[in-house]
């Protein structure tokens, strides 16, 4: 149906689609890819009736403006930031009806870094292995968002949610990542695994959907050369040359050839996604559960 | 074998070979396939294998770091012919690292049976090995912006061809017409971990 789609007015700085990504092709070097904040991107879809793993929008910064054909619920979530339909304030967090040719906007976050937009029905572009997902890294699925893109919906599966908002977490004012050292902490000095779980580190504004970049005390290796490839997981905090960390996020690549020396936990990826550079990063050691 | 710990649910299995990296991958996906191995990613690599999303890790830490990899068959995969013509920019350098005319390199390198040892850097992108550890190359001193889909390229011990326009800092030898990754096919990558590879010379290489 012709009308059954999203007209993008404005773009924002970069604008994806996003679902649940593309796990278990990793061997075949296509990375797994989805939302930074998944819990936020589930969340955007409950409210508006859409099965968690619809696509939905995600917004950098500077948020984005879209016309839906015909009337659509929405929600926005994530990155808290003004909403406004047909130039009247709406509400963030919570089921929002577009009327056909109206405009909504997503205005810059005031918090946080990624925000999410659900329409019911949700994002209906071509899947790619399974899965809506942009992978900026290898470039599978939709291209970033530009102004005019004209984006497919699907049909609305069941009814928003019954809810005036629902509560999400605020963008961290400090970023607490909890890690398990290894798989190759042994590659580096007893002194750099304690600057990397002592001292403090910052969001590097390098950092994007293929991984955090930090900026703090350089790690020093205890063993020089190359590593052979090896396969990398999501959260892996990865040693480059210059010796600051780099946290894998959602586009990271499947392998590589510099140290990892410790693993961030699942849990705490999402914040990661929602830290501004100049975040102040601690790293602090777990056991492995 | 070892077996690391990586974060909570994931193992990486290092072994002494890539040989016994591609076999230790066979013997994961066989077990996956008969159901005693449950695990979202069996990623293969140079000279380790990375098991994540296991609901166990410790348990098959303990069962890998015991048990033996067998042999893996050398045969048990279909052989993927890929057409080539060796006529890459970095063929005269490849020939001269190899000390042998442009001729005998491209014979030296079609005269070789590769194995898919593992991917990344980009979807359908295989890391191959077989050539002799005295014809590895260094990398380009500088990458080139651009390498064309379907270069023919040399690294290291590895050959690659690759899949999409991108950069790369490989040396170029040969250009293939073969559609290395097309997501609407089943399987999207034409090179998988562990296929066998030959490149057949087009004309009068």
């Amino acid at each position: 149906m012709s009308d059954r789609v999203l007209v993008v007015v404005r773009a924002g700085a970069l604008t994806t689609v996003q679902d649940l990504g593309r796990p278990g092709y990793a061997h075949l070097g296509v990375p797994r890819s989805g939302a930074l904040d998944p819990p936020a991107a589930v969340l955007v879809n409950r409210l508006v009736g859409n099965p968690p793993d619809a696509a939905v929008l995600e917004t950098t910064l500077s948020g984005c403006a879209l016309r839906p054909r015909r009337t659509v619920t929405v929600a926005v979530g994530g990155a808290p930031g003004p909403v406004s339909v047909g130039g009247r304030p709406a509400a963030w967090g919570a089921p929002v009806v577009v009327p056909a040719g109206e405009l909504l906007e997503v205005g810059a976050a005031t918090a946080g870094v990624r925000g999410y937009v659900a329409v019911s029905g949700g994002i209906a572009v071509e899947p790619v292995l399974g899965s809506r997902a942009t992978d900026l890294l290898s470039g599978l699925g939709p291209a970033p968002l530009t102004d005019g893109t004209v984006l497919p919906l699907g049909i609305p599966a069941g009814p928003p949610a019954r809810v005036d908002g629902a509560p999400q977490p605020r963008p961290p004012a400090e970023l607490v990542l909890r890690v398990t050292l290894g798989p190759r902490d042994d590659w580096f000095t007893a002194g750099a695994v304690r600057d990397l779980t002592t001292r403090p580190y910052r969001v590097s504004p390098a950092s994007n959907r293929i991984g955090l970049r930090t900026e703090g005390p350089a790690l020093e290796r205890a063993r020089p050369g190359e590593l052979p490839s090896e396969g990398m997981v999501l959260g892996a905090v990865q040693v480059p040359p210059d010796g600051r960390p780099v946290v894998f996020l959602a586009d990271h690549p499947t392998t590589g050839g510099y140290p990892v020396i410790a693993v961030v936990r699942a849990a705490d990826l999402p914040a990661a996604a929602q830290a501004p550079p100049g975040t102040p990063v601690r790293f602090v050691p777990v056991r492995r559960r | 074998m070892r077996a690391l710990p990586v974060g909570d649910d994931a193992l990486l299995v290092e072994v002494s070979s890539g040989e016994e990296a591609q076999a230790l991958h066979a013997v994961l996906l066989r077990r996956r396939a008969e159901g005693s191995l449950t695990v979202r990613e069996i990623v293969p690599a140079a000279r380790t294998v990375l098991l994540d999303g296991l609901a166990d890790p410790d348990r098959w830490a303990a069962e890998l770091t015991t048990s033996r990899i067998p042999e893996a068959p050398s045969h048990a995969r279909e052989l993927i012919e890929l057409p080539v013509r060796y006529d890459g920019p970095d063929l005269a350098v490849v020939a001269g690292l190899w000390g042998v005319t442009e001729r005998e390199a491209a014979r030296i390198h079609a005269g070789t049976e590769f194995t898919v040892a593992f991917c990344g850097f980009a979807p359908g992108f295989g890391y191959l090995t077989g050539l002799p550890d005295r014809y590895a190359v260094p990398r380009r001193a500088t990458p080139r912006t651009a390498v064309p889909a379907g270069a023919v390229a040399l690294a290291g011990p590895y050959t690659g061809v690759y899949p999409r326009s991108s950069p790369g800092g490989w040396q170029l030898i040969g250009t293939t017409d073969a559609v290395l990754w097309d997501h609407t096919r089943t399987p999207a990558a034409l090179l998988t971990p562990g296929a066998r590879v030959r490149f057949v010379p087009l004309g009068d290489a």
